[in-house]
């Protein structure tokens, strides 16, 4: 009697240690997944943190990532960066996001400033879908989205004469950004797209040569503008703005006013605040770096070069 | 012995030049994904329609060029040929920015805007680039029965170029220049092959003549 007590205490005991270290190390499960004309898309989940996935193989697979107990607390650290954008412009009314992914960053912005039109842009109509069935994405009379090229999107917003207070460029194509997204003619065009007071923000995550090409193609355009980004990932925030960069103390205020607001979604804005440098103080490239243009644009063999 | 001399270089002359225009035709299409971004995007029917372009106009290059071989065919109007693609090709590096501009102002879906584009910039140097293959072969064959393999080694030297056209321009040529620079110098290799072509025949044509008039004079003294 006993021993077979005993037994079953120890028996449960075993199952209760199995099962534990099962739930810790579970696997991501997968839940979606669909090849789309333009990509591989995953959707996979592991601990209630659903993920949105391009290209398996990849290491530096761009992904957005949504709390399944708490859809508004954002979790991805360059996504809570591009909040620094409001430190220029504390309210935007129009923006553009080029890039959708999960399709998030609007569903926050949303809550946010429920009165801004939000248009997002992506090319893959099969991101479009899968945001919106698997990420909460949603649209409205406020919010669109439209499957389409960015670089078409903002030569025809040109044409018909639109501004945007904020601009967030997020395109990712499995490799790095498009070539096509990344030239001097392209920005250009999206800074006429900018409003008076409009500020543009870009997800960059480049860690070779192409750094510098950028950052010197960035400057040429807009002039000076500020690096954001943490020592943890590669991620880099490139905020540009129509107007002259507000100098610290300014940004200091708007920080504290915002601080507030944004602290439900997860984003220090104070913290952020203090990760932004000007390259007016900070100039980490050389000076005669070439720029890249439609005519020279290869991006992506540039960041295979270390 | 004149003409086994003549015969002997002309034909790895007009296989060099096969090559050749193999190499621009698909450094050419390339670049033209590059060239169409701007303003027609990196949607997949851009390439759809280049490539689209590229295989319609290769197809009417072979049927003129089949076409134009009958008739007095020689070396002098084979490099006229390339004299010609080497011109038509020059509009995609100098013309390409309004003409892209207009079918983008006028067409709004980009698919038949990039197909319209592609057409206006590709169509015509594509097509007479197409005419050379069937006038190499024009020129290549003598032996009937030999016909399919001059042929057949035409087919691979001209697709070998394409290959390489392909692999060099994608991988180094574009991280070393511009897309218009790159044109320009596939435009000058048409141009330059196009003249040595139409030199060689004059130099073979002087060596055909002195020979004619020293057997002639050699009958005479007979």
């Amino acid at each position: 009697m006993n021993r077979l007590f005993s037994t079953l205490i120890v028996g449960l005991l075993l199952t209760l240690i199995v099962s534990l270290s099962v739930s810790t190390t579970v696997k991501a499960k997968t839940i979606h997944s669909e090849r789309s004309l333009y990509r591989n898309i995953l959707v996979e989940e592991k601990n209630r943190l659903r993920c949105l996935k391009f290209n398996v193989k990849s290491s530096k697979t761009q992904q957005s990532c949504m709390l399944m107990d708490d859809p508004q607390r954002l979790v991805f650290n360059y996504t809570k960066m591009l909040f620094s954008s409001l430190l220029i412009n504390p309210n935007p009314e129009r923006i553009l996001i080029i890039g959708l992914g999960g399709g998030t960053m609007s569903n926050t912005l949303h809550q946010i400033f429920p009165d801004a039109v939000i248009t997002n842009v992506e090319i893959d109509p099969a991101v479009i879908k899968v945001a919106r069935n698997y990420f909460n994405f949603f649209e409205n009379e406020k919010i669109t989205a439209v499957a389409q090229d960015g670089r078409i999107f903002i030569k025809r917003a040109l044409i018909k004469k639109q501004q945007y207070d904020w601009i967030i460029l997020d395109a990712f194509n499995g490799d790095y950004i498009p070539e096509h997204l990344l030239t001097k003619e392209f920005l250009q065009e999206t800074q006429q797209l900018l409003s008076n007071n409009g500020v543009l923000a870009s997800n960059t995550f480049s860690v070779s040569e192409l750094y510098n090409y950028e950052s010197a193609t960035y400057k040429a355009v807009f002039g000076d503008f500020f690096n954001v980004s943490n020592n943890k990932n590669s991620n880099r925030i490139i905020l540009t703005s129509a107007q002259a960069l507000p100098n610290s103390q300014v940004i200091a205020e708007r920080a504290t006013a915002l601080n507030k607001v944004l602290l439900p979604f997860n984003v220090d804005i104070k913290a952020i605040a203090k990760q932004m440098i000007s390259t007016a103080t900070k100039q980490d490239w050389p000076e005669e770096t070439p720029l890249l243009t439609d005519q020279y644009s290869p991006a992506n063999l540039l960041n295979l070069k270390n | 012995m004149t003409e086994t001399v003549s015969v002997k270089w002309q034909n790895p002359l007009i296989y060099l030049l096969a090559f050749s225009s193999g190499f621009c035709i698909m450094g050419i299409e390339l670049l033209g994904g590059r060239i169409l971004a701007p303003f027609f995007g990196s949607s997949v029917h851009i390439w759809g329609s280049i490539i689209t372009v590229f295989m319609l106009s290769l197809s009417f290059g072979y049927l003129a060029g089949g076409k134009l071989s009958t008739k007095a065919a020689s070396l002098n109007r084979y490099g006229l040929i390339f004299i010609f693609a080497g011109i038509a090709v020059l509009p995609v590096a100098f013309s390409s920015q309004w003409i892209m501009e207009a079918i983008f102002l006028a067409i709004e879906d980009t698919r038949y805007g990039s197909l319209l584009a592609s057409m206006a910039l590709f169509f015509v140097p594509t097509v007479i680039l197409g005419m050379i293959s069937p006038y190499s072969v024009r020129l290549l064959v003598t032996d009937k029965d030999k016909s399919g393999q001059v042929a057949g080694f035409l087919y691979f030297v001209s697709t070998l170029g394409s290959a390489l056209g392909t692999i060099i321009t994608s991988f180094y040529l574009v991280l070393l220049f511009e897309v218009n620079d790159i044109i320009m110098v596939f435009s000058a290799t048409l141009l330059l092959l196009g003249i040595s072509a139409m030199v060689f025949n004059r130099l073979n044509q002087q060596t055909l003549n002195t020979t004619q008039i020293a057997n002639q004079s050699g009958t005479a003294h007979e």
